[in-house]
């Protein structure tokens, strides 16, 4: 399905290149994400911005991409499109993941 | 009732696998974009549309050889109206789900990864109907473009 990670100082970012995480495609990121977060840094930011559509499915593989990354690490979410902020706010899953409006913006909240 | 001339009609057919559902969904929402679906709910749409149409591939068809879903859309300057029909397992008790949320207050290990399909066509939609009619499943959505959102 497409994701290309770097390493920015303390963080991985993971970009998706994919226009949608749906359904059709849920399980593939999930183990996609997996093989990008074997090992890295402690936190991981997933940069959404090329995310054009998700679905609950989609939604889904991101929780279990999270939890997969155990207990001592976390994922953040950068540049989410409107549609895609919407299924987090409705869902409330914007209250368990910090989503940041650009890459920059989540790059920067490292240093606080 | 407004004359017929003001209403358009978009329908589309497709097996019931996830992949034919991504490309029909996607088809869908292009589709009614181009009919004059207004901006503002054409993430709403294809949000409830991608739930529904889902459910049909993911537990209409579970445990039997996938058939069609076949979506029929009618647009006016007021609503949109779209009817998913299958041949597939009829649902539980003949009646749509609650549609209550899954609960995301819980530890990280314990959060949910679905469970929100239908309460998100029953936030998005105006409303839901649905009826079992010889052998086939029909839910309607409807969207009105005034008023609740």
């Amino acid at each position: 399905m497409g994701l290309t990670s770097t390493i920015t100082g303390a963080t991985q970012v993971i970009t998706v290149h994919s226009d949608r995480i749906d359904a059709a495609m849920a399980i593939q990121f999930k183990e996609d994400m997996r093989r990008e977060t074997d090992s890295g840094t402690d936190r991981v930011v997933l940069d959404l911005a090329g995310v054009e559509f998700i679905d609950s499915s989609g939604l889904g593989a991101i929780v279990a991409s999270m939890k997969q990354l155990g207990g001592n690490r976390k994922l953040d979410l950068a540049g989410p499109q409107p549609v895609v902020e919407k299924v987090f706010r409705l869902t409330r899953m914007d209250t368990v993941f910090r989503l940041f409006p650009t890459l920059d913006d989540a790059l920067s909240a490292t240093a606080d | 009732m407004n004359p017929i001339s003001n209403e358009t009609c978009l329908e589309l057919s497709f097996p019931a696998t996830e992949a034919e559902a991504s490309a029909g969904i996607e088809q869908l929402s292009i589709g009614l974009s181009n009919q004059g679906l207004p901006v503002q709910k054409a993430d709403d749409v294809k949000i409830a549309l991608a739930e529904a149409i889902n459910n049909v591939v993911e537990h209409a068809y579970a445990g039997i050889a996938p058939a069609k879903v076949q979506v029929t859309c009618r647009l006016d300057q007021n609503r949109l109206d779209i009817l998913i029909s299958d041949t597939g397992n009829p649902l539980p008790g003949l009646h749509p789900p609650d549609g209550i949320p899954a609960s995301v207050d819980t530890t990280p290990q314990d959060l949910p990864e679905g469970g929100f399909g239908w309460y998100l066509i029953y936030e998005l939609t105006s409303d839901i109907s649905y009826e079992r009619r010889r052998g086939c499943n029909r839910l309607s959505l409807r969207f009105d473009f005034t008023g609740h959102s």
